[in-house]
C-alpha cells in the first residue's frame, strides 16, 4: 500500500535538494545557514519517524535557532529575464495555464478515484491519505509533461523551486511549527484556562449575551491560537453548550456551524495563522508581514457582527 | 492558570517581532514547564507534534512545478490574457474569483486555489495586469496593495465557502466535538446553516473590492500628479 510516507519522502529528497543547491549557490553569503535549514527540514521529512521524539525536537530547535541568529539570506538560482519570460508566454500562450491546472486536476481526480485501485483485496493507496498522495502526484504528472513540453535544463525545477522556497524562507515551517505549539499547548492545559478565564470575564446573564460571549470568544480564541480548529472544542464545552443550548435551548448544529464561522473572522485577522496570512506575504514580496490582514481585517470584523447577529435571530427559533 | 503565560511569550514576542519560530520554541518550553514538565520533554514534546504535522508542510511541493511555469512565462501570459478582456477590471476580476473559489470550495475543491497554486502565479499577476491596462504604470505600493488584496480575496473565499461541504475537516469536527458532550446533529445541518454567512460574506468583501476599483483609480491619479509635479 502506498501511504503518505512516499510524500514524505518525496518533499525530503527536494529540501535535500534544496539543500545542495544553496551550499553550491556563492551568491548567498549565508549559504551555510541557509543550507543547514533546509538540510534539517529534508532529514525531518525523510527520517523524521526513526529519529525519536527528542531527535525531532531537536530539529526544531535547530530551525528555529538557524532562522532567528542572522538570518538565511537569499540564493539566485539561475533563473529567465523578464524579457525571456514576455516572450515564453507568447510562445508557449494559453498551454501553461492547462499546465498548472494538472495539479489540481489529478489531486482531484486522485482523491475521488484512488479507491478503485486495489491490489488483491487491500487498497492500493492509503484512503486516509488519499488527498495528500493525489497531490504529489499530481505535481509529478505535471513536472514530466511540462519538462517534455517546455524542454528545460534537467535541474530548473528545483532551482526555480528554490527560488521560491529561499523566498517564503523560515515562513514555510511556520504554520507546521504552529500546529505543533498547539499541541503542546493542549499537553499544557492552556485550553481549559482560557475557557475558565472567558467564563469569567464575559457576562452570560442573557441570550445575547451568551452568543456574543461565544462568538466574541471563537474569534478571539482564534485570533490568540490561529487556528478556529484550535478554539472550537474549548468554547463549545465552557460557553457554548451550557449556555446557549443548555441554558437558553439553543439550537447546537446553528451555534455549531455559525461558532465555527465566527472563529474564522479571527483566523484572517491573526498572523499566528500564518498559512494565509504570512505564507503569501512572503510569496508576493510583501514586505508589510501585516499587508494581507489589512486588506481583509474590515471584511473580518463585519463578518463577526454578521455571524453574531445571524446566530442570535436564528438559534433560539429552531 | 499558570500555562497562559505562554500565550503571552507568543504575543509579546511576535510583537516586538522576534524570529516567529524562536518565539514558538519559546512558549512551548514556558506553557510546557509552567505545566510541570521538565524542558527536554517539551522539547520531545514539540518534537512528535512537529513530525505528526508534516502533512501541513506538504503543499509546497507544487513549489518546483509553479516556479518552472514562471520561468517559461506564467505570470506574463497571466498579466496580458486578463488585459485583452474589455470591462475587466481589478475588483470585478476578484470579485468572480471570490465567487468561484467560494463554489468551488463549497463543492470541497480547497485544492484549486490557495497561494502557492493560484496566487502568487495567477491571480495576483492578472490582478496587477488589468490595473496596468487600465490605469497605466502603477507605482510599487499601490501593485503591492493590489497583490494583498489578490492573497485575501482567495482566503475569504475559502473562510466562507468550505464549511458548506460537508465532508469537510471542519464539518465533522463540529460533529465529533459536539457528539463528545452527548449532543448530535447532521453534517448537512451544519452545512445549511454555513449558507446564509457565505452569501452576506460575497455581498460585504464584493461591496469592498467593487470600492478597490475607485481607490486604485484615485491613486493612479496621485501618483500621474506627482510624477508631472517631478517633471516640472
Amino acid at each position: 500500500m502506498i501511504g503518505v510516507g512516499a510524500v514524505y519522502a518525496l518533499a525530503g529528497l527536494m529540501f535535500a535538494a534544496f539543500a545542495v543547491f544553496t551550499l553550491r549557490d556563492p551568491t548567498n553569503p549565508k549559504r551555510y545557514r541557509r543550507s543547514a535549514f533546509w538540510a534539517l527540514l529534508g532529514l525531518s521529512f525523510l527520517a523524521g519517524d526513526r529519529l525519536g521524539d527528542l531527535g525531532d525536537g531537536l530539529i526544531v530547535v535547530g530551525l528555529a535557532g538557524l532562522a532567528a541568529v542572522g538570518g538565511l539570506g537569499l540564493g539566485k538560482p539561475q533563473t529567465t529575464t523578464p524579457a525571456e519570460r514576455v516572450e515564453g508566454a507568447q510562445r508557449w500562450g494559453d498551454r501553461l495555464f492547462w499546465l498548472a491546472l494538472i495539479v489540481p486536476a489529478v489531486a482531484l481526480a486522485g482523491t475521488l478515484g484512488f479507491k478503485a485501485l486495489h491490489v488483491g483485496a487491500s487498497p492500493l493507496i492509503d484512503p486516509k491519505q488519499a488527498s495528500v498522495i493525489a497531490l504529489a502526484l499530481g505535481v509529478v504528472v505535471a513536472l514530466v509533461v511540462a519538462m517534455l513540453m517546455l524542454r528545460p535544463p534537467l535541474s530548473a525545477p528545483l532551482q526555480e523551486g528554490r527560488r521560491l522556497a529561499d523566498l517564503v524562507g523560515w515562513a514555510l515551517v511556520l504554520p507546521q511549527m504552529l500546529a505543533a505549539l498547539g499541541a503542546v499547548f493542549a499537553l499544557a492545559g492552556v485550553g481549559q484556562s482560557v475557557s475558565h478565564l472567558v467564563g469569567a470575564v464575559l457576562p452570560s446573564t442573557s441570550p445575547a449575551a451568551a452568543v456574543i460571549a461565544y462568538t466574541v470568544g471563537m474569534a478571539g480564541f482564534t485570533l490568540v491560537m490561529g487556528n478556529a480548529f484550535a478554539a472550537f472544542p474549548v468554547m463549545t464545552a465552557g460557553v457554548g453548550l451550557p449556555l446557549i443550548v443548555h441554558k437558553f435551548g439553543g439550537d447546537p448544529a446553528i451555534m455549531g456551524a455559525l461558532g465555527m464561522l465566527s472563529g474564522f473572522c479571527g483566523t484572517l485577522l491573526t498572523p499566528m495563522a500564518a498559512n494565509f496570512n504570512i505564507v503569501p506575504t512572503t510569496l508576493l514580496e510583501l514586505p508589510d508581514r501585516w499587508a494581507v490582514i489589512k486588506a481583509q481585517a474590515p471584511t473580518a470584523l463585519l463578518m463577526l457582527i454578521v455571524n453574531t447577529a445571524l446566530m442570535y435571530a436564528l438559534v433560539f427559533r429552531f | 492558570m499558570l500555562p497562559l503565560i505562554g500565550i503571552a511569550v507568543l504575543t509579546i514576542g511576535f510583537t516586538v517581532r522576534l524570529n516567529p519560530l524562536a518565539v514558538i520554541v519559546a512558549a512551548a518550553l514556558t506553557s510546557g514547564v509552567l505545566a510541570g514538565m521538565a524542558p527536554l520533554a517539551v522539547i520531545a514534546h514539540l518534537g512528535k507534534a512537529f513530525n505528526d504535522s508534516r502533512y501541513v508542510t506538504l503543499a509546497f511541493v507544487a513549489l518546483p512545478v509553479i516556479g518552472l511555469l514562471e520561468r517559461h512565462g506564467l505570470q506574463a501570459r497571466a498579466r496580458t490574457r486578463i488585459a485583452q478582456l474589455a470591462g475587466a477590471t481589478t475588483g470585478r476580476l476578484l470579485i468572480l474569483y471570490l465567487a468561484l473559489r467560494q463554489i468551488t470550495c463549497a463543492l470541497g475543491l480547497l485544492a484549486l486555489g490557495g497561494p502557492v497554486q493560484m496566487v502568487r502565479p495567477v491571480l495576483a499577476p492578472m490582478a496587477e495586469g488589468v490595473a496596468q491596462a487600465r490605469l497605466g504604470s502603477l507605482p510599487p505600493p499601490v501593485l503591492r496593495l493590489i497583490r494583498a488584496h489578490a492573497a485575501a480575496t482567495d482566503n475569504v473565499g475559502q473562510m466562507f465557502g468550505e464549511d458548506i461541504f460537508i465532508a469537510l475537516a471542519s464539518i465533522l469536527l463540529i460533529k465529533g466535538v459536539l457528539h463528545q458532550e452527548g449532543v448530535d446533529v447532521a453534517p448537512l445541518q451544519l452545512s445549511m446553516w454555513a449558507i446564509p454567512s457565505a452569501i452576506a460574506a460575497f455581498l460585504i468583501h464584493g461591496a469592498r473590492l467593487s470600492r478597490l476599483d475607485k481607490r486604485l483609480a484615485r491613486l493612479a491619479a496621485e501618483s500621474a500628479d506627482a510624477e508631472r509635479q517631478a517633471g516640472e
